[in-house]
């Protein structure tokens, strides 16, 4: 589907509690990690390298909370278009290791209609494979 | 080694310098395809993701602690507009507050960081809180 995919619903379609289209991501690998910690200067060596990540306890490497955020940014993006939008606020709840497979999720929270067009809170989330929810958090936008 | 201390409520009101960064196209786009982004205005670069203020590292003077052990608990972007190709955004980021707290894995300290981004009229962009956990 081509965004942006909100701008072109109903407010009845906006109303709170509905539904949003889902956005199912590629799985994780090891080597998009290696590419957001260039990509975005976070050189934790937890999310690159497993001797590291073993020696704080953890089974392996680990994805940077921040890469979930950025699926979620994306998911906005492609919901409301990438001038429509005014916060995104975000807790990391589960850890996300490579292999796993992250859809992005949401629901309207609340809708305004004013002078400056429509507004509108977004409650949005990531989930694993296993339905979990990884990444949760809450957006703001305003279509024209 | 020594232990990392125990990050102390002294800190809150600490600054960073401020410091400019120019966003260029090519490391938008990085950017974007390393989050396999598929919204157009970012693969092209002319438009940043939007969490890639993320990209604006900057330390505080006096703020140390041992990376293994922080959890990155929360985040937040405010956005006056999107930030794009060729913007000159100045940067300074403070500490909002340090607090301990026990939790499931024992006392744990909370780190609130804030980012400002303003343009070079002085107009603020963006926004970012990080709350930061450290074990």
């Amino acid at each position: 589907m081509i965004g942006p995919v909100l701008p072109a619903r109903s407010d009845q379609e906006l109303d709170r509690g509905s539904v949003l289209p889902d956005l199912r991501k590629p799985p994780i690998t090891k080597v998009q990690l290696v590419k957001y910690a260039g990509a975005s200067g976070d050189y934790n060596l937890i999310h690159t390298d497993d001797e590291t990540a073993r020696s704080v306890g953890l089974e392996g490497v680990i994805a940077h909370g921040m890469l979930s955020m950025a699926f979620l940014g994306d998911y906005l993006c492609w919901l409301a278009g990438p001038e429509s939008i005014r916060r995104l606020s975000v807790r990391f709840v589960e850890m996300v290791r490579p292999g796993d497979t992250l859809t992005c999720r949401g629901r309207v929270k609340e809708q305004t209609t004013g002078n400056a067009g429509r507004q509108l809170v977004l409650e949005l989330w990531a989930e694993n494979q296993r339905a979990e929810r990884v990444t949760v958090g809450e957006a703001e936008v305003h279509l024209a | 080694m020594d232990q990392p201390s125990a990050l102390s409520p002294d800190l809150i009101g600490r600054e960073s310098e401020v410091v400019l960064f120019e966003l260029e196209r090519g490391a938008i786009r990085k950017f974007a395809e390393a989050v396999q982004d598929q919204t157009p205005e970012c693969l092209r670069g002319d438009v940043a993701p939007p969490t890639f203020p993320t990209t604006f590292r900057i330390t505080i003077p006096g703020l140390t602690y041992d990376l293994a052990r922080v959890l990155h608990g929360a985040q937040e972007y405010r956005y006056e507009r999107p930030l794009r190709a060729g913007d000159r955004v100045r940067c300074r980021v403070r500490v909002a507050d340090v607090y301990q707290r026990k939790g499931r894995l024992g006392e744990m300290t909370f780190l609130i960081l804030v980012m400002e981004g303003r343009d070079e009229s002085g107009t603020s962009v963006f926004t970012g809180t990080t709350t930061a956990i450290l074990r």
